[in-house]
């Protein structure tokens, strides 16, 4: 680790120390745990397992598009494939994957809590996960459906011939994981913190996972309904969403984005909370402007309830609510970029370290401010006419969740895998990785914006009448390899490194933050003493001061 | 803030339903510091519960509405053909079983057993009869054909206050579809709440519940004036419309 001022490893200590992983051992004491840790590890196995079966999905996707002619799989198989891509990804995926795994780890760690308040309701959303998860796979197995992942009617509800109500089933029982995760999420915010650890000092991990189960919780019964009606429509012909029965198919689409454009902010916020701890510990700075950065938080989480209709500026809806959600859409941008302003500004004379978290961090910086960027693109109502349901939109979001999220997540792996695991990752292996999903990354999607704004249009299989996109799109699939290799090698090392890593210190970084303050990995109720916290988030100035030994006994007057 | 004391390693396992080893009530949790901090953790998390109840069934109410301005003939068509005495005798029931609840909870701060078990009785004796009456009404509905699927028929029906004029079948079969899924799905949240309370009568039988800790009680209880409130904005929505004017 070239990382200075770190104190040296206790490993004698650590060793030896029982912890959440070996307090206990068998199948039993793992799937009937009530321990937030050890349930975030089920998390990590199952959303790596789903993470596998959606990236295979897009492998095919892109190996299809390899020539223009459809010559790898026919149309119904490809609908299929890029429909279960999305839904898994975005479903089984990215929807937990920061809260459930880093959250359900590090919410209780990071507020010196012993655990979540409802550690069994934390259980049962993981099997409800689980559930939603193998009715998915059945789906699959037993044909797979096509309606794409936003199921819009009266397609899904009246044409096709796959297995919708199943697909939609399984969402619905995930969803009510993702609900209960956001409902202990924010009781144990709100109820479980430790003395001293008030409002304005809490990591903004914490803020950030505040506002996304504030989305959780009210957007995803909408879904759930939504849903309901779709399975409803479809086995009774009721006419909700059928105008030939007097129904309107924009009420679906309205009652489904009114979930899914904040579920967008459910995949992201996560992401920017992990940004925010790990630039302040790569920059040995306080975060700049703490109280801006948490509470852009929840302004994303609340203006983001007010967007939706901005996926529907070509379905019919009225010219004047088009130009009200375009301005919301406007809006909901200035928040993200305080974020990405005050991150620079963390940076900005800060002692910067390029650990392998680090990289991460930055290709997120650069990623999610792209995809933002042309989030705006997609928000003015002229250039969305012109690029909708084109793969100017696909490279837009791709660069959201995988570029920001999935980077976000792939950074906060790192970063905390020494707590999770107690054991250190290879730093250059998990370089070259950071750098071959970067590159991976970007010669995927670049190109997509470019054959996006040429005119190709999203969701086909057969583009062998205009051939001239076939540079882009070979471009694209081979990025497509090389992001793949990205993603197996963490995979890889961490398995390694569980083996043969070297036992990781208590403070790795020498990161502030209560995760940081109890052994790694941490016993199984997180704290061997109750933490009293008196000092203010990111006090890195402090913990670098050279007389940083120096008892923390008194408040530390930092301005907020 | 709370008391930092009472704290040590604890050797014991995570495994379902293992308390603190130290004295403390029963029924305290071992992550949580004290009784206070575990009632406020499962009240504030069964009001959020609630906020998710509301924006569920939030999306129904916003698809009513929608239909409801739309087509308000045939609206008002088809709700003069559903028993608005029965629905106004279930509002009545629910308004009952929403006292039995608060009688419920008093009695179970106050000790009082036997009145807690009562209460406990009659909320669900009022839950099963509001359930039942949902159920003449639903065989009503089957006998008439007005059950939306291929057998649904709803011809030549007036629309209230226009003689001359007869409500478009696709229009009614849209609100008895928004009728049955909101009502069924408000007799889902009945007979789940019939299970809590069947559980709450378990406990409070075993003398379970003390003033010091009721807490099943009172989140219980939160849940059922919920599902009570709810019907409260169903009645008039579903069974008025006729009688706008």
């Amino acid at each position: 680790m070239p990382q200075p001022a770190i104190a040296p490893p206790t490993i004698a200590q650590t060793a030896e120390r029982e912890n959440y992983l070996n307090a206990k051992y068998g199948v039993w004491s793992w799937l009937l745990t009530t321990d937030h840790k050890r349930i975030a590890l089920l998390y990590l196995l199952s959303i790596t397992f789903f993470f596998f079966i959606g990236g295979f999905f897009a492998l095919l996707i892109r190996l299809e598009l390899l020539t223009p002619a459809g010559d790898l799989v026919q149309a119904d198989t490809y609908n299929k494939l890029f429909t279960m891509h999305g839904m898994v990804m975005v479903f089984f995926f990215l929807i937990p994957s920061i809260p459930a795994v880093l959250g359900n780890f590090l919410v209780p760690l990071m507020i010196g809590a012993k655990d979540l308040a409802f550690p069994r309701i934390n259980l049962l959303s993981w099997y409800l996960y689980i559930i939603g998860g193998v009715m998915m796979l059945h789906c699959m197995l037993t044909g797979g459906v096509d309606t794409g992942w936003t199921f819009y009617a009266p397609f899904s509800t009246n044409y096709s011939n796959t297995n919708v109500v199943e697909a939609g089933l399984a969402i619905f029982v995930a969803g009510f994981s993702s609900i209960l995760t956001g409902l202990n999420f924010v009781v144990t915010i709100h109820r479980m913190r430790a003395p001293g650890m008030t409002w304005s000092r809490l990591p903004l991990f914490i803020w950030a996972h505040y506002a996304t189960s504030i989305v959780q919780l009210l957007g995803t019964p909408v879904l759930a309904v939504t849903l309901v009606l779709v399975a409803a429509e479809r086995a009774l012909h009721l006419g909700i969403f059928d105008p030939k029965l007097g129904g309107d198919p924009l009420l679906f689409q309205h009652l489904f984005w009114f979930y899914s454009h904040p579920a967008v902010y459910i995949m992201i916020l996560p992401a920017l909370g992990v940004e925010s701890e790990i630039i302040a510990c790569f920059s040995r700075k306080r975060i700049f402007g703490y109280s801006f950065v948490a509470f852009s938080s929840i302004a994303i989480a609340v203006f983001g309830f007010l967007v939706w209709a901005h996926h529907m500026f070509v379905a019919g809806t009225s010219v004047y609510s088009a130009l009200v959600f375009s301005f919301l859409s406007y809006a909901v941008a200035v928040p993200s970029a305080i974020k990405v302003f005050n991150w620079t500004a963390t940076l900005y004379k800060g002692s910067i370290h390029y650990d392998a978290p680090m990289l991460y961090a930055f290709g997120f910086l650069g990623l999610f401010t792209i995809g933002g960027l042309t989030g705006l693109f997609l928000a003015a109502i002229g250039i969305d006419v012109h690029v909708t349901d084109t793969y100017f939109v696909v490279a837009h979001f791709h660069y959201i969740m995988v570029g920001g999220a999935v980077m976000g997540y792939l950074g906060g792996m790192h970063f905390w895998w020494p707590k999770i695991s107690g054991k250190l990752y290879p730093e250059g292996w998990a370089r070259l990785a950071a750098l071959i999903v970067f590159i991976g990354f970007n010669l995927t999607f670049f190109p997509q914006f470019l054959l996006g704004y040429m005119g190709m249009p999203r969701r086909y299989y057969d583009y062998s009448h205009m051939p001239e996109f076939q540079i882009l799109n070979v471009l694209s699939t081979a990025g497509a390899t090389v992001l793949g290799v990205g993603y197996l090698l963490p995979m890889l090392y961490f398995l390694w490194s569980m083996r043969y890593g070297k036992p990781a210190p208590d403070n790795p970084w020498n990161a502030a933050g209560l995760e940081w303050k109890t052994p790694s990995p941490p016993p199984t109720f997180n704290f061997d003493e109750e933490p009293v916290v008196t000092w203010e988030a990111y006090n890195y100035d402090e913990l670098d001061s050279p007389d940083k030994d120096a008892p923390r006994g008194e408040e530390v007057p930092v301005a907020r | 803030m709370r008391p930092a004391a009472r704290r040590s390693p604890l050797p014991d396992s995570t495994l379902i339903g293992l308390h603190h080893e130290e004295e403390h009530h029963p029924e305290l949790l071992h992550h949580f510091a004290d009784a206070q901090q575990q009632r406020d953790s499962a009240s504030l998390g069964m009001w959020v519960f609630l906020a998710t109840e509301v924006m569920f069934f939030g999306g129904l109410f916003c698809a009513y509405l929608v239909y409801r301005r739309w087509y308000f003939p045939d609206f008002a068509a088809a709700s003069s053909t559903i028993n608005m005495w029965l629905g106004a005798t279930n509002t009545a029931v629910l308004i009952c079983s929403s006292l039995t609840v608060v009688l419920a909870v008093w009695a179970a701060q106050t000790a009082r057993r036997t009145l807690l078990i009562v209460s406990l009785i009659l909320t669900m004796l009022l839950g099963m009869a509001f359930l039942g009456i949902k159920g003449i009404e639903y065989k009503e509905k089957f006998d008439e054909h007005h059950v939306p699927g291929a057998s649904f028929s709803f011809d030549k029906v007036q629309v209230p206050g226009h003689p001359d004029q007869y409500a478009n079948p696709h229009h009614a079969q849209i609100f008895f579809s928004l009728y049955f899924v909101m009502t069924g799905l408000h007799a889902l949240h009945m007979i789940i709440g019939l299970g809590i309370f069947l559980w709450l009568l378990i406990m409070a039988w075993k003398g379970r519940f003390t003033p010091e800790w009721h807490t099943p009680v009172e989140i219980g209880g939160l849940y059922w004036h919920f599902v009570d409130i709810v019907w409260i904005y169903l009645f008039p929505l579903l069974y008025l419309i006729d009688r706008h004017k």
